[in-house]
Order: structure tokens, then C-alpha cells, then sequence
């Protein structure tokens, strides 16, 4: 496969043919924030934090989902993407009922920490405040909606690592939420297989061992992506 | 013509609140009355969540005594899972009990109630206060401050954090006691008990030149409730309710809290935002009653710690059978804090505390939970029916404040009438009647919490006074 080379924030890079900026950027050593991406499975570019800059070209595009070309010149920091990227989060927290203070993510929640990095003091839309139900009718498993940011991360390692495809997204706009088979209570699914990796992928407290209290839910990651190594290229390191 | 000399806002007390005082055409009290203007909703936003979280949810209706709602939802979300609590985690939520109920009544007494009658009623308003109190006598002060300090670290070295720890949990407690935590707390003891005894010595030399408040600062006849041991000893945590009155007569014992809704029952005003407890069985309003540190000792038979049922014998003879005047809750605060010290030494030799089997795991047992604890302020109920899921779709809580609502508005009527006499109203005087609510140490932030249509009562009232039209919504 023929290597691209183009330059990250000034530095030059090469990234083989079909990666993606965010692959380039991350093997060169440059963070961008994420909140949709995880690690074992594809991107979609639902959160819209990783947008970065490509000369030549007016629209922000996410380094997700933007494949690298011969000499693409990217810029991945600058005051306009820290403005939108500061105001995405507004716009996440405004939308749903996001109160850290009593979740059960707190101190562990990417949306949190992304929120603190960024420097969000502030919130500058007004709440929505929507009434969202709390899913708890499965015996080892719960889902608030009041937190998801609708990332997908859910649907995507249930379909694509464990192959059950019991989570979907249902409704349009702010109507959307993610839903269990054809919009059944979690506990009444006939596909889940009670794998836990949902979970796992959660970034915020959406998602939530049944009983955990504030601050308790810590995600361990790593376990996704040994299966993920495991299965595509046979190798069983944990 | 009539008067209304009202007292807005009232100071020195969580929360906010206001006082109306009617006068009659001679000038004399008619009536008095004690509003709460906060509203919170907090039994209404809890409804859809999981009954696990409310131990989280709950304690944020007050920084203050965050610990009294953590335990009660704890206990509350117990009775849900149906389960008995191993004994280590009982400990250790009793430990955390003791440590609140001294910073509370540390902050009550010292920063809240003491500037007025050790600096003297008469004292401007700008240095009738803690910093007024700092500057006459700074010693004091520093070591009411200090003992307050003390409640605080007891509750940070359980929980983690002095405010809102997230430690108590349905089924038991989060983490142990760890042997450095101990060491801590024991390192505080001397000097915890010793300001107790200064304060109480001190108190009761007050208490020698205070017979006219002692004598109209809410002194009546009225019922009391708390928990007590199975015989009959001071409970702050787990034990059974008792009744008495005030001839010190027990008129209900080892009353179950989950049956709590056949004794108790709760009037809404229409000029407040505090509900009404009141004893069932004598209805509304005869069924008033108190709750708190006074009514706490007037419960019990004994606190079984050896200064603090001294003390105790010695408060007991205030009263003919109980002790009816509200001004003593200050009193009965002081023993308290010294109960809690010993009861504190007392516990940090339990092995049982450093245990590691801490946490009962449970589904949904039980559709409806109920969790009473003793709050530094009264007896505190959190009232939870849930669905299959252990979502909860109904929450009642009835605070201690709540509780002592209908002996407030006496105590403040009680006050202006000694004091208002015509167009007469010197600042002292305005000052005593705040200081009969500061009495009572009200948390309004907790009281407030309900939610749903109030109850509207509109008058329409001509110059001369009479009622020319009323219209009442319940």
C-alpha cells in the first residue's frame, strides 16, 4: 500500500494509504480530542470533537472519518476549533440531563474530562432539560438516556465485536436514542447475550453496572481491544 | 387599626424564611406565623430514578447535614433490598451519624445561636454575629470552630469528603475504617470532649441569667419523638420511635418507622411552604409535637455514657417530667455533642470497623422502603415505593424542621407577646423572636423539598380589616 505524506500542525508525516488523519496523527504523537471513537471498532464521526482544519479546504472535517492524502496540509489546534469544540460540548450538555455531581461516571466519564480539558466554564445555550426514562429492567445492566451523547460506541461494539446487534439507534434529531432489539425494555431482549461490552464502551454514566453509585463506574477498555487483535490478527496479548 | 410587623429575611439559620406577627386593634399579638418562601421539588425530580442513586441525590438538599439524608435514603434503600446490613457497615454509618450530629450542633451553637445571648441581646446586629463572637472571645470561638472541624474530619475520613461524600449505600457502606483514619480521629478526642464541657459549663451560666427566655422561649406543653434503644435509651441511628408527652409520659413505644404513616400524618399551610407533621392519633394541630436534641432527651431513659447521662440526670430536673422550653434545645445540644464524643471513643476500639465485608447485595424484595435516622435536628423519615426495576415512582420525606413547624409558630407567638406591646418594636425584641426560631436550629433547604400544587389562601382585606372576600385552593 503506497505511504502518504502530508504535514500535521508544521510536521511532516507519513501515514499508509486509506488511514485516517486521526490514525496519522496519533502515530506522530498528536491527541485530538474524541468522544465517538473507540478504539476495535469504525468510525462514524457522530461527536464532531475531532474536527481539525485542511488548508485549501473551508469546512472543518473530522480526522475520524477523513482519509490522509498526498501533501494535506492539517492543522489540528487553533482558536477556531478549540470555539467549536468548546461549544459542542455546550451544545452536549445542554441537550440531555448531564448533573456529574451525582452520576455514577464521575471522575471516569470522557465527557467530563473532555469538558474540563477544553476549558468549558460555562454553559451558553439553555438546558433543554428533557424527560428521559432510565432503563433498569435488565438484571446486571442499566441505561440512563438522561446522559447518553448518542456516540454509538454501544451499537457499534454490539454488533460489531460481540455480533448480537441487540443496541440501534431509533427516532430522528433530539428525538434519537438508542434502543434495545425493536424498542423493548433491556431486561425483555431476546439478543442480548448479557456480554457487558456496552458498557464497557460507554464515554459517560449512560450506560451502568445495576447498583453502581456515584463515581463507581470505571470502564476497562483494554478488553475490547484484545478481542478485536485476537480475532484479526491472532494474536492473544491482554 | 391591625398591624403585621413582619421580619424578613430571618438570619442565622439554613435557609430562608420570614415571620409575620399580627397585632390587634389595641396593639397586642393576635397571631403569629413562621414562612418558609424556599421551594426545592426534590421528591418530585427523584421520581424515575433508580433507587440506588438517591443516597447521591438526596444529601444535595443540604450541605449541612448531608450525612442525616445519605443514611436515611441508605437505610430506606435497606428495606427495598430487604436485607439486614452486615454489622460492620451498621458501625461505621453510626460513626458518621456521631460526627455529623456534633458539626451541626457545633455550627448551631457556636456560629448561629451563641452571638446572641453570650454577646447579649442587645448588641448591634453587625457584631451580633460569629465574628462578633471571635473578637470577644477568641478562645471560644476558635474552639467551637475546632470542634465543628472535628464532626467534619470524622465524616471526610469515612467518606472522603467533609460535604456530599457518596459513601453510605443501600446494603451497607462503600469503604472501612482504615487504621491512619483511626488514629485521626482518636488524636481529636480530648480536645473535642473538653470544648463540650466548656460550652456546657458555660451554658449553664447563662442559663442562670436567662430565666425570663427559658421562661417564654417556647415553653408549652406539646408531645415528643424520637428513636430510642429497646430499652429506652438514646438512639441517634437504628432502634424504634417513641412518643411521649409532656408530663414525660410515653404514649407510643418502639413505634416501627416503616408503619410510620399510621402515626404520623402532615398538614400543608397556605402561608408556607413547610408542611405540618402532627401526632395522628390527637389530629391536627392538638398533635403537635417536637423533635430534635430536646425531644431526643426527653425520649429517652438514659444515654449510656457515663458524663453524658450525668448530664443528662441534671437536664431532667429542668422539667416537671419533660422539658417543655424550646430555649433549652441549646442545652440539650451541648449533652448531645458530648454523648456523640464518648460514643465515638467508645466505637474506634470495634474491631469490627477495619472489617472488609461491608456491602449486602440484593435485588428488589421489597416495592416500598422506608429509612428513619436521627438528624442533628430530629427524626428523619425518607419514605420510597419503587416499581419492579427499583425505579422510584413515589418519595416522601418528612424533615426534623418539618416536624417542629407547628411549635415554631407557637414559640414565635409566645415571644411577641411578651415583647410587642403597641407600636413598641426595639431591634431586642425583633432579635427574640428570630433567636425562639434559631431555637429549634431549622434546616430550611431540607424542610422544602416537596413538590405539586400549593395550596393558595387569598384574602382580600379591607382598610377597616374585615375579610371582604376569600377564596381557598387546596
Amino acid at each position: 500500500m503506497a505511504a502518504k505524506t502530508l504535514t500535521i500542525d508544521g510536521k511532516e508525516v507519513s501515514a499508509a494509504e486509506g488511514a485516517t488523519i486521526l490514525e496519522a496523527a496519533s502515530d506522530a504523537g498528536i491527541t485530538l480530542p474524541t468522544l465517538c471513537h473507540l478504539e476495535g471498532v469504525y468510525d462514524v464521526g457522530a461527536c464532531r470533537m475531532c474536527l481539525v482544519e485542511i488548508a485549501g479546504t473551508p469546512k472543518l472535517l473530522p480526522a475520524c472519518t477523513t482519509q490522509v492524502s498526498e501533501g494535506m496540509n492539517v492543522t489540528t489546534t487553533s482558536e477556531r476549533l478549540q470555539q467549536y469544540r468548546k461549544m459542542i460540548l455546550e451544545l452536549l450538555f445542554a441537550e440531555r440531563n448531564h448533573v456529574c455531581a451525582v452520576c455514577v461516571a464521575n471522575g471516569h466519564c470522557e465527557l467530563q474530562t473532555l469538558a474540563y480539558r477544553q476549558g468549558m466554564d460555562h454553559v451558553r445555550y439553555d438546558y433543554c432539560f428533557p424527560k428521559w426514562d432510565v432503563d433498569i429492567t435488565h438484571p446486571l445492566y442499566g441505561m440512563d438516556h438522561n446522559r447518553c451523547i448518542l456516540c454509538t460506541r454501544c451499537v457499534r461494539v454490539c454488533w460489531h465485536i460481540e455480533g448480537a446487534g441487540t443496541k440501534n439507534v431509533a427516532g430522528r434529531g433530539a428525538k434519537a436514542q438508542i434502543i434495545t432489539d425493536l424498542f423493548q425494555p433491556w431486561g425483555e431482549s431476546d439478543t442480548c447475550t448479557n456480554c457487558g461490552k456496552c458498557v464497557m464502551s460507554c464515554p459517560t454514566g449512560a450506560l451502568f453496572y445495576r447498583g453502581a453509585t456515584v463515581g463507581e463506574m470505571e470502564r476497562d477498555r483494554s478488553k475490547l481491544e484484545f478481542i478485536v487483535t485476537a480475532r484479526e490478527k491472532k494474536q492473544w496479548i491482554p | 387599626m391591625a398591624r403585621r410587623i413582619l421580619i424578613d429575611p430571618v438570619t442565622r439559620i439554613e435557609g430562608h424564611a420570614k415571620i409575620s406577627i399580627y397585632l390587634d386593634d389595641e396593639g397586642n399579638v393576635s397571631d403569629a406565623q413562621f414562612h418558609v418562601v424556599e421551594f426545592r421539588g426534590f421528591e418530585k425530580f427523584c421520581e424515575g430514578r433508580p433507587f440506588t442513586e438517591l443516597p447521591s441525590i438526596t444529601p444535595r438538599i443540604c450541605g449541612i447535614c448531608p450525612v442525616s439524608h445519605l443514611l436515611a435514603s441508605a437505610k430506606a434503600g435497606d428495606a427495598i433490598m430487604a436485607v439486614a446490613i452486615p454489622p460492620a457497615a451498621d458501625k461505621l454509618r453510626r460513626l458518621m451519624n456521631l460526627g455529623q450530629i456534633v458539626q451541626s450542633h457545633a455550627l448551631s451553637f457556636f456560629h448561629l445561636s451563641a452571638p446572641d445571648f453570650l454577646l447579649g441581646w442587645d448588641t448591634p446586629p453587625p457584631r451580633r454575629n460569629v465574628l462578633g463572637l471571635i473578637a470577644a472571645n477568641p478562645d471560644l470561638a476558635r474552639a467551637g470552630i475546632r470542634l465543628r472541624q472535628f464532626g467534619q474530619e470524622i465524616i471526610e475520613v469515612l467518606g472522603g469528603k467533609k460535604i456530599h461524600p457518596a459513601w453510605a449505600v443501600p446494603g451497607g457502606v462503600r469503604s472501612p475504617l482504615t487504621e491512619d483514619g483511626r488514629a485521626k480521629i482518636r488524636a481529636w478526642l480530648p480536645e473535642a470532649g473538653a470544648t463540650a464541657r466548656t460550652a456546657l459549663d458555660l451554658f449553664k451560666q447563662v442559663l442562670k441569667k436567662h430565666g425570663r427566655e427559658t421562661q417564654i422561649f417556647g415553653n408549652f406543653p406539646s408531645l415528643f419523638l424520637g428513636l430510642v434503644g429497646p430499652d429506652g435509651e438514646w438512639e441517634h441511628h437504628g432502634g424504634k420511635l417513641r412518643f411521649t408527652d409532656s408530663s414525660g409520659s410515653i404514649i407510643a413505644d418502639q413505634l416501627e418507622a416503616r408503619s410510620f404513616k399510621d402515626f404520623i400524618g402532615e398538614a400543608v399551610l397556605a402561608a408556607s411552604y413547610l408542611k405540618a407533621p402532627y401526632y395522628k392519633p390527637l389530629g391536627y394541630p392538638d398533635g403537635m409535637y417536637r423533635v430534635g436534641p430536646l425531644a431526643r432527651l426527653n425520649v429517652c431513659s438514659h444515654i449510656g455514657t457515663p458524663k453524658a447521662d450525668a448530664e443528662l440526670k441534671a437536664f431532667k430536673k429542668l422539667g416537671r417530667g419533660a422539658v417543655t422550653s424550646s430555649f433549652l434545645y441549646h442545652y440539650a445540644r451541648l449533652i448531645e455533642i458530648i454523648a456523640c464524643v464518648e460514643r465515638v471513643e467508645v466505637l474506634l476500639d470495634d474491631p469490627d470497623l477495619l472489617s472488609e465485608d461491608l456491602r449486602a447485595d440484593a435485588g428488589i424484595n421489597q416495592l416500598e422502603g422506608v429509612g428513619v435516622s436521627e438528624a442533628p435536628r430530629g427524626t428523619l423519615f425518607h419514605h420510597y415505593q419503587v416499581d419492579r426495576n427499583g425505579v422510584i415512582r413515589k418519595m416522601n420525606l418528612i424533615i426534623a424542621t418539618g416536624q417542629n413547624n407547628l411549635a415554631m409558630n407557637q414559640t414565635v407567638a409566645q415571644i411577641a407577646r411578651h415583647y410587642v406591646r403597641g407600636n413598641d418594636i426595639p431591634e431586642a425584641m425583633l432579635n427574640r423572636v428570630e433567636h425562639g426560631i434559631r431555637c429549634y436550629d431549622p434546616c430550611l433547604s431540607c424542610s422544602t423539598h416537596a413538590a405539586g400544587q400549593m395550596p393558595l389562601h387569598v384574602r382580600l382585606v379591607a382598610p377597616d380589616g374585615t375579610v371582604v372576600r376569600e377564596v381557598t385552593r387546596s
